[in-house]
């Protein structure tokens, strides 16, 4: 028998399985085909302190071996996520979920977090820092190790569930980025989030998507985020949460090998609303293929 | 939603740019208005297709040459499998009618209607259909709908075929209760606009998933904000925001 059991800050996981942030919204829609609790855990839509429409559509366009989107973090907003939301949740998902947190402004994620801090359910923070600064001139919270640092080291305050950082690969060195994160007191790391790319109609001369650029994932971005995952696992000594084009048990695998202590599923959810627990079921045969019994034990195993 | 294997039965041009492919397979969860979504080899995302007809274990759709993955579609022959996600969508509510319904089709937004006309005609309503082409090389179904019993009236753009204009210009020839919509986004706010009645809007949007997952195809309603692909694609004139 082997074992697919993990661990991710001190929580035991049945298996590294977790649906990303933006690709299984708050559960519903796949537990009507399948249930849930077969999952590691999930990280649930990215929640703001105010409701959110996002951004104008087209929101999609297509890409070889992938996708782009320009959703724009569309959520009720954290008022709405925990009176609506999170009940509706418990009723089919009994495991700790991962709660995913955006913001403009360090004060909102501090907002944020501290109202989602009182609820049972959540078994950890999963703060993205990929979107704009409004306060500071718009740049990506994540792109700089100063104001990555400051976001954790706020949250961090506000909390005593663990933090896990979901860093953006849109930077030059993401191993600073995420040794800021641990210096400030972060207990994960988790990447990647979508590489910023563009689709343009050759017919009507312009970028598919409303918003022109969007985030860009799939299979095509998996070796980005096996690299980014190897590398910070050499600079940190926080558990990371592994993901980017992942699709099947050999990508976990892979991804495992690379450093992370659980694996990130996203837009192959989208494709194959099934695909989670096909994983699942195909990983023991995978696993047994390359010699492995339990599945923690190769955490990192490529360095 | 069910994610199915379906085996192609036939796959034919039916006008210009346009196939009618029919699929058999697992039909259970398939309802009038909603919307099936295509796995196909050597594309990421699935194609979103509408349903044109279900009958027993047979699946018809009709689908427009657009882009690459259509282009794959029309290529494909008898016994090929495919990969489908069934029972997308809210659907059209039949209930709402009246006794003269009035069914509206523009181009590829012409085959959802099929099925409501059958299903509409075998509640024993007084169906009237008014089907718009840009030109007659365009135009298909129109013997189809007829068969049903339908009060069938064909509008093409440059006026090669039938009434000379758009759907709108045929409004006066039919007297309605209630009407059901389907087309290119114009089309629709000009039904919207010319219309006497309450209707139902069948909407169309790029979509990522296309079962509720990923709010790539949101809308703003006056009810609050809607996906395209799951609250959708039908949504009632009262609470469209244009």
């Amino acid at each position: 028998m082997v074992s697919l059991k993990t661990e991710l800050c001190g929580i035991e996981l049945d298996n590294p399985l977790i649906p990303a942030s933006g690709t299984f919204g708050f559960g519903y829609e796949f537990n009507e085909i399948y249930d849930i609790n077969c999952l590691g855990s999930f990280s649930f839509k990215g929640t703001t302190l105010n409701p959110r429409f996002g951004n104008p559509t087209p929101r999609i366009a297509e890409c070889e071996r992938g996708m782009i989107n320009s959703v724009g973090l569309q959520n009720p907003g954290v008022d709405k996520v925990i009176s609506e939301e999170l009940p509706k949740l418990k009723k089919c998902f009994h495991k700790p979920v991962m709660a995913n947190v955006s913001g403009f402004s360090i004060e909102e994620y501090v907002e944020t977090v501290k109202k989602l801090d009182k609820e049972d359910i959540i078994g950890w923070f999963e703060i993205n820092i990929s979107c704009p600064n409004v306060h500071g001139g718009g740049m990506s919270f994540g792109v700089s190790p100063e104001n990555a640092g400051a976001v954790t080291k706020a949250v961090k305050a506000v909390t005593s569930k663990p933090v896990i950082i979901k860093l953006s690969p849109n930077v030059t060195d993401i191993v600073a980025i995420a040794k800021a994160c641990e210096e400030n007191g972060a207990d994960g790391i988790s990447l990647i989030n979508t590489l910023l790319g563009m689709k343009i109609d050759l017919k009507r001369r312009r970028p598919v998507v409303a918003n022109k650029m969007g985030g860009f994932s799939g299979p095509a971005i998996k070796p980005v985020a096996v690299r980014m995952v190897y590398q910070v696992y050499e600079a940190v000594s926080i558990p990371i949460v592994g993901g980017g084009g992942v699709s099947t048990a050999e990508d976990v695998i892979e991804m495992m090998l690379a450093g992370a202590s659980a694996v990130e599923i996203g837009a192959a959810n989208l494709v194959d609303p099934m695909a989670c627990p096909k994983i699942i079921e195909d990983l023991p045969r995978v696993m047994e293929k390359y010699g492995i019994k339990n599945l923690k034990d190769i955490i990192g195993g490529a360095h | 939603m069910k994610d199915l294997i379906f085996k192609i039965l036939t796959n034919k041009q039916i006008a210009k740019n346009t196939y009618e492919m029919v699929l058999m397979g697992d039909c259970t969860d398939i309802k009038c208005g909603q919307f099936v979504n295509i796995k196909l080899d050597g594309f990421y995302l699935r194609r979103p297709i509408s349903v044109c007809c279900v009958e027993g274990n047979e699946l018809t759709l009709i689908y427009k040459v657009v882009g690459g993955g259509t282009e794959a579609m029309a290529k494909m022959e008898r016994d090929t499998e495919l990969l489908v996600l069934t029972g997308l969508g809210n659907g059209y509510d039949t209930g709402l009618s009246g006794e003269k319904p009035l069914l509206i089709g523009g181009g590829a937004g012409v085959p959802p209607m099929y099925q409501l006309a059958r299903e509409l005609t075998k509640e024993g309503k007084s169906v009237s259909v008014i089907l718009g082409f840009n030109s007659k090389d365009e135009v298909f179904y129109e013997e189809e709908f007829k068969k049903l019993g339908a009060n069938v009236i064909v509008a093409t753009a440059d006026g090669s075929y039938g009434v000379k204009g758009f759907v709108t210009d045929a409004f006066n020839m039919v007297d309605y209760t209630y009407f059901y919509t389907c087309g290119p986004e114009p089309m629709l706010k000009a039904v919207y606009n010319n219309t006497a009645t309450s209707g139902q809007f069948s909407f169309e949007e790029r979509m990522g998933c296309g079962f509720g997952a990923c709010m790539g195809c949101s809308c703003k309603t006056k009810y609050g904000n809607k996906r395209i692909c799951k609250d959708g694609p039908v949504l009632q004139k009262e609470e469209i925001i244009w």
